[in-house]
């Protein structure tokens, strides 16, 4: 079917060079306040499909986080598992009571990577722990999981239509026609465990009602 | 003007404009429908557009030809109608007398008056809100007797009244979170309703399923990778036909002399072929079905072992022809994804012979092709294996991606929206499958231009019956990735160009005779009807998805264009204004 941009199981990493002709950062958006104007006239979405409620609701303050994919799928996400300066890693959120994963939608997973605390903005500080941030991983364009990494720019890219943000800026587009940025997922640091701090900020995927 | 009062009944006028926007309300009904029979499929009226590619045989022509070479150049919009949605709007608007049914991306049909543009009723599927969107469009609604029917992206087959814009019935096909969906207008044959499964890209395993029109019921199943036990598992490895692709993506075409439907599959998965060795039976390939069982009678593969992302669900035409002079035969013509125009023979019984097959656009893949089977000499050099850089031409998008070709019944040509130049490069790596997610096996963001190339897009007209080109029309500076129209006023329509442009051209030389500039790109399927004795040339103008995403590599070349082609979809409707 048609081509995409790299996705990997475990994040792509895009050789430096490439996505050269960058555009401004967010040069769509003008179109993209039109669009949404338009899509203002279409019915909201439904609820995901056959969702079981428990394994779809959104991450609490208190889950732990686990592996999305790879040999470790399912296991527990310790701080030391994210390498400074990436690559990221696709989590899904862990009850902490009953280890059951929230995996029930795809509105679930979360991106975590781990910066220098000192290169955050200010306001992506006070959801940070220790440099470690954590982002929606849906792509607020159309939906596609955000699974590739520019490991030269130190940047997200969507794999569907290439749209590019950059975690230190607390996921703000940098380039593509996403229009806004990646909801944060806040998190905390409690006894060495890596936990979410809170649910997210903003609104997962497209930002139009609906979609449709 | 009298249409309104012959056909379209507004019963609650005056509150048309609140209520067509809030949820699935219906503003107004269609009166004397014209219900849509087996007959009238097999013989549609020139004046309407009641298939794909208005008739079974998929050659997108027109009759009509009350606009021709002569006056066109006084083309003129009569109405337009904004759909209110962005993304690619793909389907060609359908139309049964005076009434025009249009499908757009994120499952929303709508019903116009036809001659004026008035909107009768909108139909909105509600999506789930996880659905992941990786090609959000639709390719049309397709009729049975009063139904429309949508294959919508959450993978769910919906019947509609088409008089009311009611859902009838609704259908769950497969899981979506699976990465199973559905974008083409379905096949309907003998009150059989035949659709086809997306997902190559997230290790699905194919599919063309039939439902019963009245009651959504499945009737049966065919998978497009056999089964343990079925002929052709053989050529898969192991479980690898678990997951190894073969979505159905685009409307079959018909042939109801032989009671055949024809069927294109799509690529295998992961692309790179060392990962699934073997043929890899039917992946890009063309399958003939018995509509009324599901049961494969025959099979062509245009390729073997896909590496390259060449999907060829693009389903062959039918034509009767001759070959250099030769007796005429019932064949399939194919340009193909993977570059080669391919022609083919059909046999009473369903099995599929080879006449000739030979490039449309530069293409190092094949060394050769077998003269007697057509089965291609692959060059290694050319061909993505895991862990090796590889460049192959044409691009993941191929000579010709989905949009559809168009044969003319008058000229005897046929018409590609080709593109050309524009290569790839391509290193395969082993990733784990993770259901619901992209599974390629691959990084792909290379595509290259060749040295020197200042376009891609290429409107090419052959002659299938000496496998000469006829005329080849360039776009500079653009891809072309949109369907082809022509018609019997010898004329050919296409938008598919970055600088959001339709034209006509005259189909015997390729002249450019006309052009008008819309609100977006173009990547919709055109087509002629006819209401109170006049004719008109509809599309939908709605940039999006792949257009977009080559747009997207196109500004990374030496091309330079501006990835910024403005989104929002229009419907437009021309006629020709009298002196």
């Amino acid at each position: 079917m048609p081509p995409i941009a790299p996705r990997s199981s475990q994040l792509s990493t895009i050789p430096a060079g490439a996505g050269k002709g960058d555009a401004t950062p967010n040069r769509r958006c003008v179109l993209c306040g039109g669009a949404a104007l338009a899509m203002v006239l279409v019915s909201p979405a439904a609820r995901a499909e056959d969702e079981d409620p428990a394994r779809a609701k959104r991450p609490q303050a208190g889950d732990l986080l686990a592996f999305f994919e790879g040999d470790r799928a399912g296991k527990i996400i310790k701080p030391d598992d994210l390498k400074l300066g990436g690559p990221p890693v696709l989590a899904w959120p862990m009850d902490p009571s009953s280890k059951a994963l929230r995996d029930g939608s795809r509105f679930n997973q979360v991106l975590l990577i781990r910066l220098d605390p000192n290169a955050l903005e200010a306001n992506e500080k006070p959801h940070a722990a220790e440099g470690i941030v954590g982002f929606s991983a849906i792509c607020t364009h159309a939906q596609c999981t955000v699974a590739g990494w520019v490991q030269d720019k130190q940047v997200f890219q969507c794999p569907c239509h290439q749209s590019r943000y950059d975690p230190k800026q607390d996921a703000r587009v940098v380039f593509g026609p996403a229009p806004r940025a990646l909801p944060a997922l806040p998190l905390k640091l409690d006894g060495g465990n890596l936990l979410v701090a809170g649910p997210f900020i903003g609104r997962i995927g497209m930002a139009r009602p609906g979609m449709g | 003007m009298g249409f309104i009062g012959k056909g379209v009944k507004f019963a609650f006028a005056a509150s048309l404009l609140g209520s067509v926007f809030a949820a699935p309300a219906i503003a107004a009904e269609v009166t004397n429908y014209a219900p849509v029979t087996k007959q009238r499929l097999e013989n549609p009226e020139p004046g309407n557009w009641l298939l794909y590619r208005r008739t079974y045989d998929g050659h997108g022509f027109s009759p009509l030809k009350q606009i021709n070479t002569t006056n066109v150049k006084n083309l003129v919009p009569v109405w337009t109608f904004s759909t209110g949605v962005i993304e690619g709007h793909e389907a060609p608007p359908m139309v049964n007398n005076g009434v025009m049914f249009v499908a757009t991306p994120y499952g929303q049909v709508l019903a116009l008056n036809a001659k004026t543009g008035d909107p009768i009723w909108r139909y909105k599927h509600q999506l789930p809100e996880d659905l992941f969107q990786l090609h959000p469009t639709s390719r049309g609604v397709a009729m049975w007797q009063d139904k429309l029917f949508l294959a919508a992206t959450d993978d769910h087959l919906i019947a509609i009244d088409a008089k009311t814009g009611k859902e009838l019935w609704n259908t769950k096909v497969q899981d979506y979170k699976k990465g199973q969906y559905m974008t083409l207008e379905p096949l309907v044959v003998n009150g059989k309703v035949m659709v086809g499964g997306s997902g190559g890209e997230f290790g699905v395993r194919g599919y063309v399923a039939a439902f019963d029109a009245d009651t959504g019921k499945e009737l049966w199943r065919t998978y497009t990778i056999p089964g343990p036990g079925e002929p052709g598992h053989d050529t898969w490895r192991g479980d690898d036909w678990k997951t190894g692709g073969g979505s159905v993506w685009i409307t079959g075409t018909y042939d109801p002399k032989r009671n055949i439907a024809y069927w294109g599959v799509g690529n295998a998965a992961p692309w790179p072929g060392d990962q699934h060795p073997g043929d890899n039976l039917y992946t890009s390939s063309v399958i003939a079905l018995d509509p009324d069982t599901g049961k494969i009678v025959g099979y062509h593969q245009y390729h073997q072992n896909d590496s390259w992302d060449w999907d060829e669900i693009d389903s062959p035409m039918l034509i009767n022809m001759s070959y250099n002079g030769g007796q005429p035969f019932d064949a399939l013509v194919h340009p193909g994804r993977d570059g080669y125009l391919w022609v083919l023979k059909q046999m009473d019984e369903g099995q599929i012979g080879f006449v000739y097959g030979k490039p449309f656009v530069g293409q190092n893949a094949f060394k050769s092709i077998d003269a007697k089977t057509g089965r291609p000499t692959v060059d290694p050099e050319h061909k993505p294996t895991t862990g090796k850089d590889v460049s192959f031409c044409p691009s993941l998008w191929g000579g010709k991606d989905w949009p559809a070709a168009s044969y003319s019944n008058e000229t005897h040509l046929l018409y590609i929206p080709a593109n050309n130049n524009m290569c790839e490069q391509l290193e395969g790596k082993k990733e784990k499958l993770v259901v619901g997610q992209l599974w390629l096996g691959a990084d792909a963001d290379n595509a290259k231009l060749l040295p020197g190339a200042d376009h891609i897009g290429e409107l090419q007209a052959w002659d299938v019956s000496t496998g000469k080109q006829a005329w080849v029309h360039p776009f500079t500076g653009s891809q072309l990735f949109a369907s082809v129209l022509s018609t019997g006023g010898d004329l050919v329509f296409v938008g598919g160009t970055n600088d959001r442009m339709f034209r006509a051209f005259d189909a015997k030389t390729g002249k450019v005779l006309w052009e008008q500039k819309t609100n977006s790109g173009i990547m919709g399927m055109p087509v002629a009807y006819e209401v109170d004795g006049t004719e008109y040339i509809a599309i939908q103008s709605g940039w999006g998805v792949d257009a977009q995403r080559i747009q997207d590599m196109l500004a990374k070349t030496s091309m330079k264009v501006d990835p910024d082609v403005p989104q929002g979809g229009v419907v437009w409707v021309f006629a020709v204004k009298h002196e």
